[in-house]
């Protein structure tokens, strides 16, 4: 199923800590964290963001620490998806992880703005801007990073591991 | 066709003959390491799983770092958690008094060696690869994972090759070489590469300059930094440890993604400004701005070497009226040689406070938080907005020789200009 979602357009190198401020990470609660998301960078986002819009950013997006209270705040502030030309590399395997859906299409995030639609099929690898009607490619993901997403996060895909060789262990 | 020496660690970890630049393997684990910021989401991660114990208690390691001693009653909880998850588990665990920034007390206890694949809830993981050791950082789920299974996937990174060559000039430091390149490459000019520090330069260079290269290679977007390991390593790892380890190096006919030379014959001491670290310029170009702040620690510049180099600019002299310089020792072990050698008294004398070890300030936890409009220079990692306090803050990022001149002068300064 393809989602919807309203755009907040950001910059290059949005790092970890104008996402989720080191101050704020007394606390690993989801909603207090979204409380406080991209404070740094927009102090009235999180008063802004509806459930179901979507980040759209520049280059290297989530550099900077590896606080998984980002991707966090982020999903927790009812962000669906982000969009962003390049993801630092702990950001992506965060936001993957916990099921924030993380989407690498530079040639959209070019010719988005802020207050656009979207239209991702993360599936298919597809973005479309429903403003302008463009439709644009968007990088596939490794079938092993897909087995993590299907799972619903690393933590199932490893939970449904360790039952299989405990049910296997049991058997023999 | 050769290998790498990070492909050689991960081949290796993954039980195979040979691994790929791009291919994702599975791998076993060496260390793996969290603190008190990344441990309570992977200790309550690692109880959805179902499992009872870690994989192996002497290969998880604990470190409260960053908001310890508590700075709050939240820090304090957070804290407790990691403490309990760490005795009831029978880890290693780095009680405050006897421990300090994890990145600087791993390598004191030699728990960092070559060869080693480690994996820690903190993006200055990569810091290890100053020992011919595979290190990065992931988040916490990522480590819960891998506490519980004593595996992680890995997608194999290609390799940039850095070769520094010619003869590095007086007060330019690891920290120098790293801003340097950084500034050269931007911040995501290795984004999940591998950086392999080489050359005549590097051969030469000392360990602590090495481990601080090595720490900052995430700046650079980097998946690790990695050091071969050589008569240095072997030396710093013979007095701290009788664990055997084996070394990799990289083949002569190995695959580089890119080969990149320096000749920092002509290299200045260097600072960051505001707002990336590669918003890099000579020290002695930017005299005209005014600091509130020095820092003076952590784990990029929290080593003795660090605080001999400051100490040897701050001594016999006084710290600017209008700033504060904080000083702060990597670890125990650090704070204790420095107090031997005199160090403390001439940073108390200088007019500097001298702080218990912790990361604190570095990301505006607590020890030095900026106000709206205040400027700091600061020997950590990262000047990103925001980052030691108000959002209207600002970091300069620099050794601890522009830092301590620069607390001396109150504004930014290179060495050379204190005579």
């Amino acid at each position: 199923m393809p989602m919807r979602g309203r755009v907040w357009k950001f910059g290059d190198n949005i790092d970890t800590d104008v996402i989720i401020p080191a101050r704020y990470l007394v606390t690993i609660d989801p909603q207090e964290l979204a409380q406080h998301v991209m404070e740094d960078i927009d102090p009235e986002f999180a008063a802004k963001v509806r459930p179901g819009d979507i980040i759209v950013a520049g280059r290297n997006f989530g550099c900077g620490s590896s606080r998984e209270h980002a991707p966090i705040a982020i999903k927790a502030a009812g962000v669906q998806a982000v969009v962003a030309e390049s993801f630092a590399r702990i950001f992506f395997r965060n936001a993957i992880n916990i099921g924030l859906p993380v989407v690498e299409a530079p040639e959209a995030v070019r010719e988005t703005e802020t207050g656009d639609e979207l239209e991702i099929d993360t599936e298919n690898g597809i973005v479309r801007n429903l403003r302008t009607g463009k439709t644009y490619k968007a990088t596939q993901y490794d079938e092993f990073i897909q087995h993590i997403i299907r799972a619903g996060g690393l933590l199932n895909a490893v939970r449904e591991r360790i039952q299989a060789r405990k049910a296997a262990e049991a058997g023999q | 066709m050769g290998m790498t020496m990070a492909e050689k660690i991960l081949a290796r970890a993954a039980g195979r003959s040979r691994v790929e630049p791009g291919e994702i393997v599975e791998v076993a684990v060496d260390l793996v390491m969290t603190n008190d910021i990344t441990a309570p989401l992977s200790i309550a991660e690692f109880k959805k799983l179902g499992v009872e114990r870690v994989f192996d208690p002497k290969k998880v390691v604990f470190v409260p770092d960053h908001f310890v001693p508590a700075k709050d009653i939240k820090a304090a909880e957070q804290s407790k958690i990691m403490r309990e998850f760490a005795l009831e588990q029978n880890a290693i665990y780095f009680e405050i008094g006897r421990a300090g920034i994890e990145h600087v007390v791993l390598p004191e206890h030699g728990l960092t060696r070559p060869g080693m694949v480690i994996i820690g809830a903190d993006s200055h993981t990569c810091t290890y690869g100053a020992f011919n050791a595979f290190a990065t950082g992931m988040g916490s789920t990522d480590i819960a994972a891998a506490m519980a299974t004593g595996t992680t996937w890995m997608r194999v990174p290609p390799t940039i090759k850095f070769v520094y060559t010619g003869t590095l000039p007086p007060f330019v430091t690891g920290k120098d070489l790293i801003l340097y390149t950084i500034g050269q490459i931007g911040v995501d000019g290795a984004l999940y590469a591998c950086m392999e520090f080489t050359g005549p330069v590097i051969d030469e260079l000392p360990m602590d300059d090495r481990i601080t290269m090595a720490n900052m290679a995430i700046e650079a977007g980097a998946k690790t930094g990695i050091f071969a390991c050589d008569d240095k390593t072997r030396e710093w790892l013979a007095k701290v440890t009788t664990e055997p380890y084996e070394p990799v190096d990289s083949d002569p006919d190995a695959r580089y993604a890119q080969v990149i030379e320096f000749d920092v014959s002509n290299l200045r001491p260097l600072v960051a400004l505001p707002h990336l670290p590669s918003n890099v310029r000579p020290a002695d170009e930017v005299r005209d701005l005014p600091i509130d702040q020095v820092v003076i620690g952590s784990c990029t510049n929290g080593r003795l070497s660090d605080l001999r180099i400051a100490a040897e600019i701050l001594k016999g002299r006084q710290v600017h009226p209008r700033v504060r310089c904080i000083v702060i020792p990597g670890s125990q072990e650090v704070a204790k040689q420095a107090t031997k050698e005199g160090l403390v008294d001439i940073f108390l004398e200088a007019g500097a406070v001298f702080s218990v070890s912790t990361c604190g300030p570095c990301l505006g936890g607590y020890m030095g938080v900026l106000a709206k409009g205040e400027r700091c220079v600061s020997t950590t990692n990262r000047n990103f907005r925001g980052r030691m306090g108000h959002r209207e803050s600002e970091v300069i990022l620099a050794s601890p020789a522009v830092a301590a001149a620069s607390a001396v002068l109150g504004r930014v300064a290179s060495p050379f200009e204190l005579n």
